[in-house]
């Protein structure tokens, strides 16, 4: 089973031009940082360069023709994404540059109108800082408070507590996928339980949408925020999921032109969702290439690469396991079935970054450091950590390419 | 690799020296690189202008620890002047060839906080013409 998914995933790297690439020392490239960003198919660099080639114009107001199909390519893209998140409509789905643009914008609208003091913010230990800091700033401005449902040593949720955690909650914001540990969130029991509560529920997507099948509608949830970049489309391309009633209830985000109705001296009324939250002219070329990127995945198919990661990322854990013995140690759930394809470690008293630097020496791209959750490293007490991540184009070679370079690091550091 | 990780590196990583803490140091300062959160402290102790102690403490790669550990044995008796002076390759040069512009900062980090320590001393000093213990503005 693993050796067919494997021969699939190392026919679609053929589909990425950058991964063919030798690096400076004529190293194979291993990439396994794609939990940071994702490299691109040659169909979405296509898409980029056949839109500025053929379609380019301003959207939405232009009557020429390539005006209307520079419209018509940015639309389709949304319905793409609507499709993909299976969204009720696609006027649910807003373009944003990526999940921190999402997050900030359900902040300064929704939390804003709705948040006071004796309300509460509910997040995890585990969140990336694009999911804490903007809790932070709007608690300190409203007078709400913000509490964390904890995590254990893996990094596992603890929900014995949780109905206590919940009690007055107005919004819950929590990862789906904790990018330094690979926890998946247990949203089959934190969604019903904060809605029980009465609290609305934002999920950051950025780490599952990429990886696994979403549905928005059977998940329940009521904000999700994914980057394009994560998931095979360009850089500065995101989107926001939301559910019609709250979007319409929201102020705008960002105001000036495409945002609105009419505008008088005095006064403005709103465009309807979502171009409401879409002012100036929208990041129109890199949303036709996340369309893109959304058909070459379901070209691919969200199920086979959720296998395809947890075959590899089993492979890889079983490798890594061999090293223990000399000091290795993995983070993050025990449970395979509560991670996803991210691995955290250290290796003996070699620091993140220097593991990081000889193993780029060997061709393999890992990320290392605190992985932008600050509190949780501190928590966990890791001043930092490497971390491997995978994606559709990663195989069992890249995983053996890892273990090559680590007998290299231990041999540099004369480990024994 | 074997070029940047060279033996003395790794040893001075290992077994830093003058790291601690002084009782009563004169300078203290410190920084982090909010990079890769390596983090260094440095303490002086200083008689007549001049470094006559030094501890450094801190956790982080081997390469801004090194770097660190290999500079306190530099600034022992040089005058805080001095310290404030000293350009980047006086550190790059101890850590040797082969640093990459991404870890520049690791190597540098000690010398950083080193400098800012003494600079943080020598404006607390008198506004002054130099006395003749050797001090200057």
């Amino acid at each position: 089973m693993l050796a067919e998914l494997d021969v699939r995933a190392a026919q679609l790297a053929l589909d990425f031009p950058i991964l063919a690439q030798p690096t400076s020392l004529g190293k194979r490239l291993a990439f396994l940082d794609s939990a940071a960003s994702s490299q691109k198919p040659r169909s979405v660099i296509d898409a980029l360069v056949h839109y500025y080639e053929h379609d380019n114009a301003n959207i939405h107001r232009g009557v020429y023709e390539l005006a209307e199909r520079a419209t018509a390519a940015f639309e389709a893209a949304r319905e793409k994404v609507a499709r993909f998140v299976n969204a009720a409509e696609p006027a649910e789905i807003i373009w944003t540059r990526n999940t921190t643009e999402g997050i900030n914008l359900v902040s300064y609208t929704w939390g804003l109108q709705h948040l006071g003091p004796g309300d509460a913010i509910v997040t995890s230990q585990l969140e990336h800082h694009s999911n804490l800091v903007p809790w932070q700033l709007l608690a300190a401005k409203t007078g709400a408070e913000l509490r964390f449902i904890e995590v254990d040593a893996d990094g596992c949720y603890l929900l014995g507590d949780l109905e206590a955690k919940l009690r007055g909650a107005k919004l819950v914001a929590l990862s789906h996928v904790s990018n330094t540990l690979g926890t998946i969130a247990p949203l089959e029991v934190l969604i019903p339980a904060a809605h029980a509560a009465g609290a609305v529920v934002l999920i950051d997507g950025a780490q599952s949408a990429p990886h696994f099948p979403v549905d928005v509608r059977a998940l329940d949830v009521d904000f999700f925020a994914a980057s394009g970049h994560k998931m095979c489309g360009p850089t500065g391309i995101g989107f926001l999921y939301g559910k019609r009633k709250l979007l319409e209830s929201m102020p705008p985000f960002l105001t000036g032109g495409d945002m609105i109705r009419t505008v008088a001296y005095e006064d403005t009324t709103f465009n309807e969702i979502p171009w409401k939250f879409e002012a100036g002219t929208s990041n129109i070329a890199d949303a036709v290439g996340l369309g893109a990127a959304v058909d070459y995945l379901d070209s691919v198919g969200m199920e086979w690469i959720a296998e395809h990661e947890r075959a590899l990322t089993a492979y890889a854990l079983e490798r890594l396991a061999a090293f223990e013995g000399r000091g290795l140690v993995i983070y993050g759930p025990k449970d395979r079935a509560q991670r996803s394809g991210v691995i955290s470690f250290n290796f003996a008293d070699i620091h993140a970054h220097d593991l990081a630097t000889i193993l780029d020496t060997e061709g393999v791209c890992i990320r290392a450091g605190h992985h932008c959750t600050m509190p949780l490293m501190e928590k966990m007490g890791w001043p930092a950590t490497a971390r491997a991540s995978f994606y559709l184009y990663n195989t069992e070679r890249d995983v053996d390419q890892l273990v090559t370079a680590l007998e290299k690091a231990a041999k540099v550091f004369r480990l024994p | 690799m074997d070029d940047l990780y060279k033996e003395y590196i790794l040893d001075h990583y290992r077994q830093p020296r003058n790291f601690g803490h002084l009782d009563a140091p004169t300078a203290v300062a410190e920084d982090l690189n909010p990079l890769c959160g390596d983090r260094i402290r440095f303490e002086l102790l200083v008689d007549d202008g001049k470094v006559t102690d030094i501890r450094f403490s801190g956790q982080g790669c081997a390469i801004s620890q090194a770097s660190a550990s290999m500079l306190t044995e530099n600034l022992k008796g040089m005058s805080l002047e001095d310290v404030a002076r000293l350009p980047k390759e006086a550190v790059l040069e101890n850590v040797g060839i082969g640093i990459s512009p991404a870890r520049i900062k690791c190597a540098t980090l000690g010398l950083k906080v080193a400098k800012s320590a003494a600079l943080g001393e020598i404006a607390r000093w008198p506004d002054e013409e130099p006395s003749e213990n050797g001090r200057s503005k």
